[in-house]
């Protein structure tokens, strides 16, 4: 008979792996972000250039989105860098929607809502962003009071020696299952989590004239309202590759495994690896 | 301002449409949002807008009253200060204003005020006056920096002397943007109204304010966003509620759903 609760198979136990907090909050924020990444996307198609510096130097953008009349005629959809033109027909510049081409930078199907209706774009991106800020900054006290947190996230000395061969284990897709992030997991997580969405909410509130006047600070920070924009837009789509990795990487070093761990908390390891490894939590269930 | 401001378009959504972005949500989440008309209904609009009263009181909270908008140096000045909603009012009162230099042009100050006045671009002129470079951010997203000059609007106010009642100032234009059957409105609390860096501006980088931008009057709130300063102001009305005037939500833009908040 084995104990109650225990793992049947000899080679793997399974632990608790996230709390409460941190799986609701996993969940409400990635909700958050779609709702932002695709109201801004809706911000963004009202005037789809982006700049650097305090003003908007109209006919030198750093990036615009737009559409021309192609050599044959039709209209033609680029993505346009530092005056280099991509042709991007049919998702950016021009695209279908109910039907109908027309002249926007984000498709229908990447905005909210799907029509361009800056207004309502708006309203849905400020009500996501009170929500996001208000989580994200009581998670990120939560993250640097919990012993458990810093101990998942934190990088411990003589960690970083490791990174070499994470790196070459990752690139080979190979993946061990422990109680602990690796190395790569921790310094990506303090990475999003410390500085990209941070990033978000300071670019965001930089835009604002209001707080420009009341924190000016912001615009020094970011090199003017311009230049925080296009950070905003930046750090947006660096969430969104992490995003694509993030989701790479789940589905790849078992999938099932990682859900559990972020729905009910419990994560199967392998036992060897664990004893390997300085561990939190190990507890059995 | 928005020219593409679109109005929702009603009913039909393409049924392979919607299959397709169902199937696009069983891979990822935006089928809980793209294409759904839930997203757009009235409740939600209303739930939504509702978070600009809170984005409003957090704002205020960590700012002082007379926080000043940033000022920058001549050298920041924008080579041509861009032109954005009304250009060229059409009506005939402009028109003929417009014809003799604004020679007859009297800005009108009145309602919740002891005594209403009407005031010429001489008498507005001769003023005491405030120039400030500042940096214009429209809704849409892109900034312009420009020099403004005019007479404070607290000024103008101290003249008249608004009674308890009044709450907020309230601009009537001369322009009807996009047709639009009424004319352009906005409005301010006191509170920004008596900021100092709000100004009836008469003059643009240094030369009289030009028709594009507003002649012979417009509105400067530094700490607002461009579709509250009203261009080509003719009245100035105080007001304890704007809920008589037009849409009855304080300005063009916000009968259209934009918010009455223009801080962000």
């Amino acid at each position: 008979m084995s104990e109650p609760g225990a793992d049947t198979r000899s080679e793997t136990m399974r632990i608790k792996r996230h709390g409460i907090t941190t799986r609701l909050w996993h969940w409400v924020n990635a909700l958050c972000l779609l709702v932002l990444l695709m109201s801004g996307l809706q911000i963004f198609n009202a005037h789809p250039a982006l700049y650097w510096g305090h003003g908007s130097s109209f006919d030198d953008p750093v990036l615009s989105i737009g559409a021309r009349r192609g050599p044959d005629g039709n209209p033609q959809g680029y993505l346009a860098i530092d005056g280099w033109h991509i042709p991007t027909t049919g998702v950016l510049g021009w695209s279908r929607a109910d039907g109908q081409g027309q002249v926007r930078a984000f498709p229908a199907w990447a905005t909210l809502p799907d029509s361009q209706w800056l207004a309502l774009g708006r309203q849905w991106h400020f009500a996501a962003a009170w929500v996001f800020g208000v989580l994200l900054a009581g998670y990120l006290v939560y993250s640097i009071a919990s012993r458990r947190r810093r101990r998942l996230i934190g990088v411990h000395r003589g960690e970083m020696r490791h990174l070499g061969r994470e790196v070459a284990a990752h690139a080979r897709f190979r993946f061990v299952r422990m109680a602990g992030y690796n190395v790569i997991q921790k310094l990506t997580y303090l990475l999003v989590l410390f500085v990209l969405l941070p990033m978000m909410v300071l670019t965001g509130l930089t835009m604002s004239p209001y707080m420009d006047a009341a924190w000016p600070w912001l615009t020094y920070l970011f090199g003017g309202h311009q230049s925080a924009r296009t950070l905003h837009f930046i750090s947006a789509f660096l969430l969104v590759g992490f995003f694509f990795v993030h989701v790479l990487l789940v589905l790849v070093s078992g999938v099932f495994n990682n859900m559990r761990a972020m729905i009910t908390g419990g994560y199967r390891i392998e036992r060897r690896a664990d004893e390997a490894t300085a561990a939190p939590e190990t507890d059995r269930e | 301002m928005s020219d593409d401001r679109t109005v929702p378009r009603p009913g039909a959504v393409n049924p392979a449409r919607r299959r397709l972005l169902r199937g696009i949500g069983a891979l990822g989440a935006t089928g809980l949002l793209a294409g759904c008309d839930w997203t757009q209904s009235q409740p939600v609009q209303d739930a939504l807008s509702r978070t600009q009263d809170l984005t409003q009181a957090a704002m205020r909270l960590v700012s002082s009253r007379e926080a000043l908008a940033r000022e920058y140096p001549a050298r920041d000045i924008a080579p041509e200060f861009r032109a954005n909603g009304s250009i060229q009012p059409q009506s005939d009162v402009y028109r003929s204003l417009l014809a003799d230099g604004f020679a007859d042009y009297r800005l009108g100050v009145h309602g919740a005020v002891t005594t209403p006045m009407q005031f010429s671009l001489a008498d507005l002129k001769a003023m005491p006056s405030r120039t400030q470079i500042t940096r214009h951010d429209c809704v849409e997203g892109w900034s312009c920096i420009g020099q403004w000059t005019g007479v404070p609007l607290a000024h103008v106010l101290e003249r008249v002397g608004p009674t308890d009642r009044a709450r907020f100032v309230v601009f009537h234009c001369a322009d009807h943007l996009y047709n639009a059957p009424q004319p352009y409105y906005e409005s301010l609390d006191m509170i920004e109204a008596h900021h100092p860096q709000t100004l009836l501006a008469y003059g643009l980088n240094g030369a009289d304010l030009p028709v594009a931008n507003g002649a012979p009057i417009r509105l400067r709130a530094e700490r607002q966003l461009g579709y509250k300063m009203a261009k080509y102001v003719m009245n100035i009305e105080l007001v304890e509620s704007f809920d008589h005037i037009q849409g009855g939500k304080g300005g063009y833009w916000e009968d259209r759903g934009y918010n009455w908040w223009a801080g962000i």
